[in-house]
């Protein structure tokens, strides 16, 4: 009984964690069809301005859920400025470039922080249920991705700029005839991206230590989550988590995390020839005709 | 004409830098030939050329450890890749995949490659003698010797030699390949696949056997590579080794032989500077570059080099291309 | 009829609810020459598409000289034979056009010399000459066309298939393109999708109307153009 509440919070905390890595990236690709290589990167400078933030004396959840973001959104904006605006429609252009981005925020972070593990504890204990203990932050992943989910929903289905995401996300061509409007669009898509970004990244760093290239481990999770969730965004993000945290979960507790990983890309690379749409319909045209 | 030019420079080349960082650049350049075929004669848009050089590599360790020789090994090393990247690639290419999902798949071959292999360390994950030995990887293999003859090791300036003519050879099979049928109709594909197959070619086939071919050029680089460093770790299938590869091919400019070649070795020993000091960071140093070349510079050096030896010669521009825009289609 | 080369019954394709193409039995004898027409969205190129293998029909059977190829890829469709051009002009634009013509020679000319002057051949017979080695990208959209054509008769076709050839032609260049499908018909069976009433009384054959994915009418040029149904069906989408 108490192994099944335990598994359960697990395997919840693993979708959870999933929708959160993968949320910005959604965003940014769902709207602009911009793959963006270095969004792993995005996350772990979310983390490393938490860190930084903590050390200077800031409450760790304001660190996390709010100056995080912001910080990262900003970013965001200027490597937009700076690079993405150029390469619009040239997709391949813009993995390439954004591959470029992830190497330098890579390089970036080792010159300021150094190539050691940077870390914080977690904000919120442990405790047992039964002979299991449980890690309380868990809990807090959970709720905070639950929180993004709600927040996404009403943005999409009540805003303006929902009402755009959701024209843009059914029928790309929609974009073109935004006009003049599409630069601002674009722009703002891309900050609301990289705050979501920051947000995983900053929430995700207590349960992980920092290193440089951490990034990586997020950016391949989040790829074929977002690509295998296909074009609804909300529907997509949860049932693709949902799919491939299950795959995760079962291979982690019954042989171990590593080969639990290795079980979400192998997951993810048959999904992917089965389904080259996603699970909730096309992304991308089929190959011919 | 390449070959023939590639001789001297490759002898002379010697009294410039020391030939243990030659080496390597000989090996990163056919690295590089290896993904400027699939890619810029190919357009096929792989992310993931490390996961072959990275199984060349392996594969040569285990086969060596294994095997007690060299010969075998090499052989062992480019077959075992070459069969990895068939069956990857028959996968990818008869799943009619568009080419984003490619990239991507491949991407996330070379992670898991990466994840695996630095889980195996401990005593379950051995193959026949060879321990994996996870992320510190597998040292103290047997290295390269002259075949029949394992006390005779080749080594030092005998390797460079050796890689250099092994690279050379390799330059003159890529043209040769390239002008064959084979290498123009694989042209052909990457202008304009579907057309391709309504004249009847099976383009599935062509281009999962050229990512073969382009595979098992990696791999022989691969296994170049655990000679040179003597010995071979995780880091092979790294995202940071994956995006080099494609750097270098971006600088020197896809769609030509030179430009990979060149790129690679300007490339590598930009890097080899970078690592002897500290100030500045090699990493980030590789990823500005990669952002200025897509913004600036899309088609490469070599082409831009050539446009420009053409407008000063007023001949014809050289031909147009060779990275592919046309994105998910 | 021994001399039918390609046939089709029940064929049908669905695109989610919506029937593209429904169960159409359609035949077709060596060296004719049939038009298709419709309104747009009839389902012309949804049964072209199903012929040539790039759309896989849901339903029915396809079968060319006897064979069936239902659900064959491209590939082998077009070595049995068969020329295709599709709607959207579909050539190799960052090559030449003697490149062009040499990868379509190549394919049915394992030898090179044979491919080489194979090239030639149809290089002078089309007269692009003088812009054999320019770049498919830099040329007009007729001579584009017209390379499209070349590629179609190098493999020296018994069935041809196009789609809107004369979409987007001038007219010296339509006289042209008719001259070149009277000679490819003397030996090729052909279908053409077309809207041009004008170039369809020019080639005159016999003429398939489809219509909401069915056959409606299969009738010579002359009492198509008379029937009182078609003009129906082409008035309501000009309404
Ligand atoms: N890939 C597709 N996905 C969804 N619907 C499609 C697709 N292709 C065609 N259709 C639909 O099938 C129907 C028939 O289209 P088709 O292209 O065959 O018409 P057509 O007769 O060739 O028209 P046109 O004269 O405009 O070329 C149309 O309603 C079209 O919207
Ligand atoms: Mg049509």
């Amino acid at each position: 009984m108490d192994l099944i509440a335990v598994m359960a919070v697990e395997f919840l905390y693993a979708v959870a964690s999933l929708v959160l890595i993968s949320a910005g990236l959604a965003v940014v690709f769902g709207m602009m069809r911009v793959i963006n290589l270095a969004h792993g990167e995005f996350m772990i400078l979310g983390g490393y301005v938490t860190i930084t933030a903590v050390n200077l004396g800031v409450n760790v959840f304001i660190a996390m859920v709010i100056i995080a973001p912001l910080a990262v959104a900003l970013i965001g904006v200027v490597v937009e400025r700076l690079v993405i605006r150029h390469l619009y429609g040239r997709l391949v252009d813009t993995m390439l470039a954004t591959w470029g981005l992830s190497l330098f925020f890579i390089g970036l972070v080792t010159v300021i922080f150094g190539n050691t593990t940077t870390g914080i504890s977690t904000p919120i204990p442990g405790f047992a249920i039964g002979d299991y203990r449980i890690n309380g932050y868990s809990f807090f992943i959970i709720l905070v991705a639950v929180l993004l989910l709600a927040a996404m929903a009403v943005i999409l289905r009540t805003t303006r700029f929902g009402l755009i995401a959701r024209g843009t996300m059914a029928r790309p061509d929609i974009a073109a005839a935004l006009g003049h409007e599409t630069e601002r669009i674009y722009m703002a898509t891309f900050a609301v991206g990289s705050a979501l970004s920051g947000l995983a990244g900053a929430v995700l760093a207590p349960l992980v230590g920092l290193v440089p290239g951490s990034g990586a481990a997020y950016i391949a999770k989040a790829f074929i989550t977002v690509i295998a969730g296909g074009p609804q965004l909300l529907a997509g993000l949860m049932s693709s988590a949902t799919f491939f945290g299950v795959v995760n979960q079962l291979f982690t507790f019954t042989i171990s995390p590593v080969i639990g990983e290795v079980a979400l890309l192998v997951a993810a690379v048959i999904l992917l020839r089965m389904l080259p749409r996603g699970i909730t319909g096309r992304f991308f045209r089929e190959r011919s005709s | 004409m390449m070959a023939a030019a590639a001789v001297p420079i490759a002898l002379l080349l010697p009294y410039v830098i020391d030939t243990y960082t030659l080496t390597v650049l000989a090996i990163y350049a056919m690295l590089a030939l290896s993904l400027g075929l699939v890619w810029g004669y190919g357009g096929i848009l792989c992310f993931g050329q490390a996961a072959f050089f990275g199984l060349g590599a392996y594969g040569y360790a285990v086969g060596a450890i294994n095997i007690g020789e060299s010969t075998i090994a090499m052989v062992v090393a480019v077959a075992a890749s070459a069969a990895f990247a068939a069956i990857l690639g028959a996968m990818m290419f008869y799943g009619r995949l568009g080419d984003v999902y490619l990239a991507i798949i491949t991407l996330v071959v070379t992670l898991i490659l990466y994840r695996f292999m630095s889980s195996t360390a401990g005593d379950a994950y051995v193959i026949g003698k060879a321990r994996l030995g996870g992320f510190n990887g597998i040292p103290g293999f047997p290295t390269l010797h002259v075949p029949g003859d394992p006390s005779a090791y080749i080594w030092g300036d005998a390797l460079y030699y050796l890689c250099a003519a092994i690279l050379v050879l390799v330059l003159i099979l890529v043209k040769l390949l390239l002008s064959s049928g084979f290498g123009r109709i694989a042209v052909g594909i990457r202008e304009n696949e579907t057309r391709m197959s309504l004249l009847g070619y099976d383009v599935r086939a062509r281009k999962t056997l050229l990512f073969t071919i382009g595979a098992a050029v990696a791999a022989l680089a691969g296994a170049l590579f655990a000679n040179w460093g003597e010995i071979v770790t995780p880091r092979l299938f790294g995202l940071t080794q994956s995006a080099e590869i494609i750097i270098w091919c971006i600088v020197g400019g896809f769609g030509t032989r030179l430009g990979p070649v060149l790129g690679a070795a300007s490339m590598g020993y930009l890097k080899f500077l970078l690592g002897q000091q500290s100030l500045i960071d090699n990493t980030l140093v590789m990823g500005l570059i990669l952002i200025l070349v897509v913004l600036f510079l899309p088609r490469g050096l070599v082409p831009a080099l050539a446009g420009l030896w053409d407008a000063a010669w007023q001949r014809v521009p050289a031909r147009r291309v060779q990275r592919r825009r046309r994105d998910l289609v | 009829m021994s001399d039918i080369v390609l046939e089709t019954s029940g064929l049908s394709r669905h695109f989610g609810g919506v029937a593209a193409l429904d169960n159409v039995d359609f035949s077709l004898r060596a060296r004719e020459l049939r038009c298709l027409i419709g309104p747009n969205g009839a389902g012309k190129s949804t049964f072209f598409n199903c012929l040539t293998g790039l759309l896989r029909p849901s339903d029915g059977h396809i079968f060319m000289r006897g064979e069936e190829t239902t659900g064959w890829p491209v590939h082998r469709i077009a070595s049995l034979g068969v020329g295709i051009k599709t709607q959207v002009p579909s050539v190799m634009d960052g090559l030449t056009v003697r490149e062009n013509i040499w990868l379509s020679a190549s394919r049915h000319h394992r030898q090179t010399d044979h491919a080489e002057r194979r090239t030639d051949e149809i290089i002078a017979r089309l007269s692009l000459g003088p812009i054999s080695h320019n770049l498919l990208g830099r040329l007009a959209h007729g001579e584009r066309q017209q390379v499209e054509f070349g590629l179609v008769m190098t493999g020296d076709p018994w069935l041809v298939l196009l789609d809107e050839p004369a979409a987007g032609m001038s007219p010296e260049d339509m006289v042209r393109i008719s001259e070149i499908l009277r000679e490819l018909n003397d030996t090729a069976a052909m279908i053409i999708v077309e809207h041009d009433m004008q170039f369809i009384r020019s080639i005159a054959s016999r003429i398939t109307v489809f219509h909401q994915g069915r056959v409606l009418v299969e009738d010579d040029v002359e009492r198509v153009m008379s029937n009182p149904t078609v003009r129906d069906v082409y008035l309501g989408r000009t309404a």
